[in-house]
């Protein structure tokens, strides 16, 4: 497949000898992954042949479906986006992350485990939650917006409007990820033997060069990973666009990101097999470009 | 190496309190305290949201400013007793269904995941090679389009309306995978496995006496992961799932929002947000109980060297 | 290795299974669908002897009817199960025909999507249970809408002829009429936004069923239906009455950028900030537990008109209950239904605050006289009355409606939001529906 050794942790000093054994361990996982991952996916590639229609049935159409999606405008619409939101929200996301991750790791702030806990904490909030609080937030009629507008008597532009509404939905991702990923590096952080940076800084050396030359090298691992997640999270982005589409109907259109075309797809227009080729052709697109940013990861730090 | 080395680690592990604090405390930072102090505040300011409005009334909620208290009234506790009695009681059914998913849901895919992780770190073996690269790129299909032929599937293996449904396809975490790849690399010395395999000690068991106490906090940090991911499914539970009694939270409150939007049905607004509350603290809980052992454990970790 | 191999054979083998039943929705056992016919005493008999029956419904007060239900025939069994509201459920159903497992024998169908399950052959049609004998008990809308392609389909439950909700206290305020024409409705509009900014006369941000109904109401047939037959046009007179006050509507600003059924509509309705509301008569229910606020200060009145002293009408919402066609149990089913939608059902449904779809409660005196408190006393029941005998007749949906609906906000959503003209949105919806009607098999005009 298209990413190997993706991030592969540090090799371990040494390994037993080559045997079956590892797959005793490994096997459980597999055959489950194989039952809810790999066989949904091995039908879709089989449903993306074919074309059930309302009227004339099912029929094999070969890779028809493909060179559609292929030509479809609004497919590649919603891959442009996603791709914006990629290239500005995850860098935000992972540096608000990092960021937290290294002052909550360097011993030096009041209340660690409280912001541990706060900032981790919107990542557990539900969805249908999650609608109604930015429902009310981002509302200019009656929401927050509104009565800032009414209390100081200036007009914020409306942030369900078509041109902000992706700034809008990359803020709620930020909100519900940064704890996310901040436990990520928080945890790789606390993995790193704490007597590499203790005797730097008894060399001497800065907070920040400890941070550049040790910290940072010692979760490469971890950065890349989070890194590919979020990459694949953002060409997955679905749920935030579903929540603030009842209050933005306009503004969210129903091929918005390439997941919620697949959705809709499937769901409003019973077009199962387009459905199931755009999600081939936007697996292949992720898995592209994952791999190329593990590749560049991997050399440049 | 020889047998002392096996002992060791759990020597550790028994006070990791003492070897922390061995270390030189640095001096807090106020800076650093504010700039994180801003960011909890942007993390915790939509939840004052919540909070604020799960002691309104249904018709406070409408009536009164979003971000303020509804005057005079403060029904937070009769909004309590409301979730837990409307529709006969069902959020408790709920609470308890997603219990069941969150304990064998999560518990199992960090099972699993432990398992595997450990598998790939310590083990060489035909196929290593692939195995995660296949997971990450099956996790690259979007899943809203994997939804229909996994129902298809369930259906036919008689899987859907049951727990089982919502329980499998939980069971598999790939970040975990990962997660406890990464740590069982890190933390577990290969010479201590080598050790106890020159003892005799059979692999699992050489797993779960030495490796898992040493895996603590990997462990913790996948369980949470795999906790709220567990917790905040709704997609698949909610094309899986046609029995309310077998619904999870996020489903139930789900078709309490969306009562009001039909004709002749009741809105409880107040009822969703109490209820969504109740998840929130409920999560909060589960985390700050963890935490515990989640610092131990990496205090266990971090001493090696 | 050959763990793994057998991980990959158990895995190729479940695909296998699925390739050999996908297609499993085409061997259509369409046993009731033409043939044999079913007496009154059939179903008696079925109903008497009992069994178990699953309905997939969320019309709320069918519980007491189910209770009633079990009462009256104590060895039928109901299992009533709110699989989501619309949409989700249409999913949902569709899902578990394509699974071909798991298929309730009653579902709950909105008059809009029905025309797509009959087309999709998921409908029993109920003509061979003598249903049609039935017409005369249903008002002409309702039972129009069961009507699909020769075809009856379900029955009639709920009914949505529309009415003008309105906050009299804020046309009592600024000294405004209730308007009578839609031209009337503009004005209106102007007056009040211009004597309060925070105020609109309505909400709207793009809703294809309201436009579809008013359309309707204007005499518009944007759609024909002969079979696979279908033309789509936006063109028409009534589509043409509607565009031009709506466009201005939307032009002058003066519509409330908010989505129906948020809670900033509800908290709108109760503070007065939006001041009438276009929809079908069931809504009354949901004014009462939806927006307390506005108890006492709301009225109904009959729908502005097109052209001034017409008398015309339309419906939004409402749906059937039908038989599923691979459902176990047709005959105790369709007892169901008949007990549920034309008898003693009825009663139990509108004492519960629905709005029938019967002929009869529409005669009833008693029920013509109830008073609404949420409209300070009106008897608005009247109103509704005589909006449901005024409904347009002819109209019909597509039988893809559901899909078009969905894209009703990709399209003709752009005019609510950009500079693109209401006619032009129209113009842009109707192409994708067409091109996804040929698409499906259809023949589309």
């Amino acid at each position: 497949m298209a990413v190997p050794q993706v991030a592969a942790p540090p090799p371990a000093t040494r390994r037993v000898r080559r045997s079956h054994q590892g797959w005793k361990f490994v096997g459980p996982f597999m055959i489950v992954f194989a039952l809810v991952f790999l066989a949904p996916i091995a039908y879709s590639i089989y449903l993306s042949l074919y074309r059930n229609r309302l009227i004339g049935g099912n029929a094999f159409v070969g890779l028809d479906n493909y060179t559609q999606a292929l030509q479809d405008s609004q497919f590649w619409s919603g891959v442009g986006r996603v791709g914006l939101f990629l290239v500005v929200q995850v860098p935000i996301m992972l540096f608000l992350a990092l960021l937290v991750a290294l002052a909550l790791d360097s011993g030096r702030l009041y209340g660690k485990s409280f912001f541990r806990v706060s900032i981790f904490l919107p990542y557990a909030v539900p969805a249908v939650v999650a609608a109604l609080m930015w429902g009310f937030i981002y509302g200019s009629q009656f929401g927050l917006v509104g009565s800032i507008n009414d209390a100081l008597g200036i007009s914020l532009p409306d942030p369900l409007k078509p041109s902000l509404i992706l700034a809008s939905i990359g803020n709620i991702t930020t909100w519900q990820f940064v704890g996310y990923n901040m436990l990520i590096f928080f945890s790789a952080l606390q993995v790193v033997p704490k007597s590499l940076y203790e005797s730097a800084a008894i060399d001497g050396a800065g907070q920040l060069r400890i941070i550049r030359s040790i910290k940072l090298p010692a979760i490469r691992g971890a950065l890349v990973i989070a890194t590919i997640f979020s990459i694949i999270g953002s060409f997955q982005l679905f749920n935030e666009p579903a929540i603030l589409r009842n209050l933005a109907p306009n503004a969210i259109t129903t091929y918005f990101t390439p997941n919620f075309y697949a959705y809709s797809l499937t769901f409003s227009g019973q077009q199962i097999n387009y459905s199931a080729a755009v999600a081939v052709i936007m697996a292949v697109i992720t898995m592209i470009v994952a791999y190329v940013v593990q590749l560049r990861g991997t050399k440049d730090l | 190496m020889t047998t002392t080395s096996v002992q060791k680690p759990s020597a550790r592990t028994s006070k990791p309190v003492t070897l922390s604090s061995k270390r030189p405390r640095r001096k807090g930072s106020i800076l650093l305290t504010v700039l994180t102090a801003l960011m909890a505040a942007y993390s915790l300011f939509p939840l004052a949201w919540l909070l604020i409005n799960s002691t309104k009334t249904q018709d406070g909620l409408f009536s009164s400013f979003g971000l303020w208290f509804d005057d005079g009234k403060f029904a937070l506790f009769s909004n309590i007793a409301d979730t837990f009695t409307y529709n006969d009681g069902i959020y408790l059914r709920w609470l308890g269904n997603t219990a069941l998913y969150v304990l064998v849901g999560a518990g199992g895919a960090t099972f699993l995941a432990l398992l595997a992780g450990y598998g790939l770190a310590k083990f060489d073996f035909v196929g290593k090679k692939a195995v995660f690269a296949i997971v990450i790129g099956a996790v690259a299909v979007p899943p809203t389009a994997l939804a229909v032929p996994t129902f298809l599937m369930f259906s036919k293996m008689g899987l859907t309306n049951t727990p089982w449904a919502v329980i499998i396809p939980s069971l598999i975490s790939p970040f975990g995978l990962y997660l406890m790849w990464t740590f069982a690399a890190q933390a577990v010395p290969t010479e201590m496995l080598e050790a106890a395999r020159v003892d005799g000690a059979g692999e699992f068991r050489t797993l779960f006496k030495l490796a898992v106490p040493l895996l603590m906090p990997g462990l913790i940090t996948t369980l949470l992961f795999t906790m709220v991911a567990t917790m905040n499914n709704y997609f698949l539970p909610l094309i899986m799932l046609k029995n309310p009694d077998w619904y999870p939270l996020t489903v139930g409150l789900n078709s309490w929002n969306a009562q009001a939007a039909t004709a002749g049905g009741e809105a409880v607004f107040n009822l969703v947000i109490t209820g969504s509350l109740i998840t929130v603290v409920l999560l909060l809980a589960a985390f700050l109980s963890l935490q515990r052992y989640w610092q131990s454990g990496l205090a266990a970790g971090s001493v090696k060297e | 290795m050959s763990r793994f191999l057998k991980v990959a054979a158990v895995a190729s083998a479940a695909v296998l299974a699925l390739a050999a039943c996908g297609g499993g929705d085409d061997d259509s056992s369409t046993g009731s669908s033409g043939g044999a016919t079913v007496s009154e005493a059939d179903v008696t008999a079925a109903l008497e002897k009992g069994g178990t029956l699953t309905v997939w419904a969320w019309e709320p007060t069918l519980k007491d009817v189910v209770t009633k239900f079990q009462e009256k025939y104590p060895n039928v069994k109901v299992d009533l199960v709110n699989a989501g509201t619309g949409d989700k459920q249409y999913t949902a159903l569709q899902n578990a025909i394509a699974a071909g497992k798991g298929v309730p024998d009653v579902g709950q169908i909105e008059y809009y999507a029905l025309p797509q399950f009959a087309i999709g052959k998921a409908l029993t049609d109920l003509k061979s249970y003598g249903a049609e004998a039935l017409k005369a008990d249903f008002n002409p809308g309702p039972w129009n809408s069961v009507n699909s392609g020769g075809g009856v389909y379900g029955l009639p439950m709920d009914s949505g002829p529309m009415a003008l909700y309105y906050n009299k206290e804020v046309f009592d305020k600024y000294k405004i009429e209730v308007p009578k024409t839609w031209t009337e409705y503009l004005e209106a509009a102007r007056k009040l936004h211009a004597a309060d900014p925070k105020a609109y006369i309505t909400n709207d941000t793009g809703d294809a069923g309201l436009t579809t109904s008013l359309i309707w109401q204007a005499g518009g047939k944007p759609y024909t239906v002969d079979g696979t037959n279908v033309t789509i046009n936006f063109n028409d007179p009534g589509s043409q009455e509607f565009v031009k006050v709506w466009q201005a509507l939307i032009s002058e600003k003066l519509l409330a950028p908010v989505s129906s059924w948020s809670d900033g509509w509800f908290q709108g309705i109760g503070n007065g900030s939006i001041a009438t509301v276009a929809t079908g008569a069931w809504m009354p229910a949901n004014f009462v537990t939806s927006a307390p606020a506005g108890s006492g200060k709301w009225r109904a009145a009959e729908l502005p008109q097109w052209t001034a002293g017409a008398n015309a009408s339309a419906e939004n919402g409402g749906s059937a209950l039908s038989i599923m066609d691979k459902g176990a149990n047709k005959e105790l089913a369709y007892g169901f239904l008949k007990f549920a939608n034309d008898g003693d059902g009825v009663q139990v449904r509108v004492d519960g605050g629905a709005f029938p779809a019967t002929s009869k409660t529409l005669a009833d005196p008693a029920w013509l006289a109830d008073e609404f408190e949420y409209f300070a006393g009106q008897k608005a029941n009247e109103i509704f009355a005589k909006s449901a005998q005024q409904v347009v007749t002819g109209w019909s949906y597509l039988p893809f409606q559901v899909y078009s609906n969905s894209v009703f906000n990709d399209t003709a959503g752009k005019a609510y939001v950009s500079n693109t003209t209401l006619a032009d949105g129209l113009k842009a919806w109707q192409d994708q529906s067409a091109k996804y009607g040929n698409e499906q098999g259809f023949t589309v005009k």
